[in-house]
């Protein structure tokens, strides 16, 4: 029986799953819509326009309830990047996951109640988190509501811009999520990680 | 010395201005002085030979004519009496005169080469086929759309798409938004148009994105602004039709755009890419090459780490 620390609070839990949820099916009506098709539609543009509308509110709401508790209680210590010595940090973590790994080396920066995230996921939660998701929450906002944008940005429709800046996002957080998903499962055992996010226990390897 | 050169510099900003505006002078401004003194205002005199004096009465609002509307029309170039008889001169108008024959745009445009573009004739056979022709035939005509005294060309001009959208969008609402027009051809009611189509999100911005014949004149090879308004069963409904990649709106609101300018940049759609942002037809070649690349990317990355992991445990 290996070590547990309880590392994901409760609220922490139903956040994340509550988020994933949505993000998900944020990804699959964006997509739907953005390669819209009438021979094969994925989701019938309406609905999907309806379900990514909604969604896209609930998450606004989900992610302020996640900004309150994770800025105003202990969770926040974990998100804090220090920018000194970062890239070798990082370069560490690398190294660790493309070929340390394979050769059973021990991890660089082992998860303890201290330190949660090893330095790429901490960099990766926090773009995600504090960059990735206000900005697509603020084009989406903008979107819903057009004429608040400016109609001319340097010759280009504004309205463009913050569709296509909005998408790209939307890309990249889909690539966090597959890139994030896979992670998940380097655990002590491949489902560990997601049990943990289930009863809040880590398992650490031992 | 340096103010002169100012003046100088300024006279010549003025110039070109100037031309330009003497050459817009239409033709018979002062022949339809003898009308607009009347029409084109709210008040008119006239001399009253009875009573033997001057009297000033209302003009009837439906028979004002915007005298600025009127010179920037097709049809500025015409003398009120081209179209109506010689004996609106006078006044009292002669009580017959309310009888006489209107034109039809067909009289003076048809088989005429100079309006080839247009192709009048084939406009004649879709209006025929049109829900307004086929329910009130002679009642209903092209003048019921085409105001005659300010009817623009709009569609056909390199006007921003949203002026074209409001300027056509407005003939339709001339009627579908005013009882008043709507009841002259009919003794049904008119039906709320903003209500018949609540199903639209975000209703307001279709409207002003996106015209009327969009969804009710059935797609046309030949001509650039389709006729044929369809029964409303047969309205396009399906959001697809503009939200996917070969948009309707491509065979129509955006026709004369896309033959002027063909994706010279490359790039799916990009008529539509200046002036609007239509979720599912806007694409961009690039950027899709450039996703499917990265997300191919990711994938083979995972796939190799994930087999390597368990090769090696
Ligand atoms: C002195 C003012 C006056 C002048 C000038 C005048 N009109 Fe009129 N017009 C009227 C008024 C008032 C009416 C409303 C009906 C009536 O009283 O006959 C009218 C009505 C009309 C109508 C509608 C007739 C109907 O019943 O359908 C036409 C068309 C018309 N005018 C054309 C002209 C033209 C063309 C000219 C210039 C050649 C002209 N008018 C000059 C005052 C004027
Ligand atoms: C291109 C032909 C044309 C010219 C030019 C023209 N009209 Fe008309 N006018 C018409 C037609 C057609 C109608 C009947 C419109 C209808 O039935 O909807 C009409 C109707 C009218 C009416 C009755 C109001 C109405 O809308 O029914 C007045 C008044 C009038 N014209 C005045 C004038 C005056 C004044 C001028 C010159 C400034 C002028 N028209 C120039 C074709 C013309
Ligand atoms: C009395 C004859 C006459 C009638 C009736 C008439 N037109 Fe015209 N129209 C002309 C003439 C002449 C011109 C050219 C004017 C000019 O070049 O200044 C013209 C110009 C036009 C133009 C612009 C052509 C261009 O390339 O600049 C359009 C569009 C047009 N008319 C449409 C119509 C429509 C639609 C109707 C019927 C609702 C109609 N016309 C009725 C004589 C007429
Ligand atoms: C239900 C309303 C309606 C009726 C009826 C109607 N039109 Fe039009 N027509 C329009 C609209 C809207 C446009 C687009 C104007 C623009 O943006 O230039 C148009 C444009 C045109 C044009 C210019 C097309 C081009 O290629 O630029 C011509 C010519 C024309 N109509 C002729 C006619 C003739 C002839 C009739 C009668 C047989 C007629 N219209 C009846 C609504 C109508
Ligand atoms: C001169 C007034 C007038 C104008 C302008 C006009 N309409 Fe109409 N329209 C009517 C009337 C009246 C009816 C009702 C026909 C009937 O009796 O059922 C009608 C019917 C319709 C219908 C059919 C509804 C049904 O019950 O199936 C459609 C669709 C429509 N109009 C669209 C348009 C569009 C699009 C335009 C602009 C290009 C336009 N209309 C311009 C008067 C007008
Ligand atoms: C996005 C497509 C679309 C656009 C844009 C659109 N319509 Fe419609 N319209 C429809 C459809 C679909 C229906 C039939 C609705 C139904 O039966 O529930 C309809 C119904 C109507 C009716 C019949 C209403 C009734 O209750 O009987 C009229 C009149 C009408 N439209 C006029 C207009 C006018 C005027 C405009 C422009 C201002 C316009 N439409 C723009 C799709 C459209
Ligand atoms: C006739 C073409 C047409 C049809 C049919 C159509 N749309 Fe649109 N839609 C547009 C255009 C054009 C825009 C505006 C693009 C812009 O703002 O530049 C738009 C904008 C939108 C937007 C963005 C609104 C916002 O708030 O930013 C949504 C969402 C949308 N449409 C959903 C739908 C749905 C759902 C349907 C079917 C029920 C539908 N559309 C049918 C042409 C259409
Ligand atoms: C089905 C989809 C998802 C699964 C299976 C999943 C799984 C997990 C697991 C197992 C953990 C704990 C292990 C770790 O920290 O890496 C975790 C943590 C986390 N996940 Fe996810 N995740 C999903 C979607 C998302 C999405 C969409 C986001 C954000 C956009 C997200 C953001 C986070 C964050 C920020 C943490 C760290 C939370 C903390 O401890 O403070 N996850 N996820």
């Amino acid at each position: 029986m290996g070590v547990k620390i309880y590392l994901y609070p409760f609220w922490l839990r139903i956040w994340h799953w509550v988020n994933a949820i949505l993000i998900i099916l944020l990804i699959i009506t964006g997509i739907s819509m953005q390669y819209s098709n009438p021979e094969y539609p994925l989701i019938r543009f309406d609905i999907a326009v309806t379900i990514h509308n909604l969604s896209g509110i609930l998450l606004t709401a989900s992610y302020m309830f996640f900004l309150i508790f994770n800025l105003g209680g202990p969770n926040r210590k974990y998100y804090r990047l220090q920018i000194k010595g970062l890239g070798n940090r990082l370069m560490k973590q690398f190294r660790y996951y493309i070929s340390g790994i394979f050769k059973g080396e021990k991890a660089p920066f082992p998860i303890s109640e201290k330190r949660k995230f090893n330095p790429l996921q901490k960099l990766t939660y926090v773009l995600t988190m504090y960059i990735g998701i206000p900005l697509i929450l603020i084009t989406g906002w903008a979107l819903l509501f057009p004429e608040v944008i400016i109609h001319n940005f340097l010759g280009a429709s504004g309205l463009y811009l913050t569709a296509l800046f909005h998408v790209m996002i939307g890309f990249f957080l889909s690539i966090f999520l597959f890139i994030h998903i896979y992670f998940a499962t380097i655990g002590k055992t491949a489902a560990s990680n997601f049990r943990a996010m289930i009863n809040g226990w880590h398992e650490a390897h031992d | 010395m340096k103010r002169s050169i100012f003046s100088l510099l300024f006279l010549l900003i003025l110039i070109p201005g100037r031309t330009q505006d003497e050459q817009e002078t239409p033709d018979h401004v002062k022949e339809n002085k003898t009308c607009l003194q009347c029409h084109g205002n709210q008040y008119y005199y006239y001399y009253n030979d009875w009573v033997e004096r001057d009297i000033k009465e209302r003009m009837n609002p439906y028979y004002i004519i915007d005298s600025s509307d009127y010179y920037h029309s097709v049809h500025h170039a015409f003398y009120c009496i081209d179209c109506h008889s010689t004996e609106y001169e006078e006044f009292p108008h002669a009580g017959y005169l309310r009888m006489e024959y209107q034109y039809t745009c067909l009289d003076c445009h048809g088989g005429d080469e100079t309006y080839a573009q247009y192709n009048f004739e084939q406009i004649q056979v879709e209006f025929e086929r049109s829900v307004h022709s086929t329910r009130h035939n002679e009642a209903f005509t092209c003048w019921m759309c085409h105001d005659p005294h300010s009817y623009q060309v709009s569609a056909r001009s390199e006007r921003p798409i949203t002026e074209t959208v409001a300027y056509d969008n407005e003939i339709c609402l001339s009627c579908h938004a005013n009882v008043n027009k709507f009841k002259l051809l009919t003794d049904r009611d008119n039906p709320n148009v903003i209500e018949s189509h609540d199903w639209l999100p975000n209703q307001p911005l279709h409207f002003r994105k996106v015209r009327c014949i969009e969804c009710h004149a059935k797609l046309s090879d030949t001509l650039l602004v389709a006729h044929e308004i369809q029964p409303k069963s047969q309205a396009v409904k399906k959001c697809v039709e503009c939200h996917s990649s070969n948009s309707l709106l491509l065979a129509s609101l955006y026709k004369y755009q896309a033959q002027e300018k063909r994706s010279k940049a490359g790039f799916f759609n990009a008529a539509i890419m200046n002036e609007a942002y239509v979720i599912g037809a806007n694409r961009n070649y690039y950027l899709n090459v450039i996703s499917a690349i990265i997300f191919g990317l990711v994938i083979f990355g995972i796939a190799i780490h994930a087999i390597l992991r368990i090769i090696k445990k």
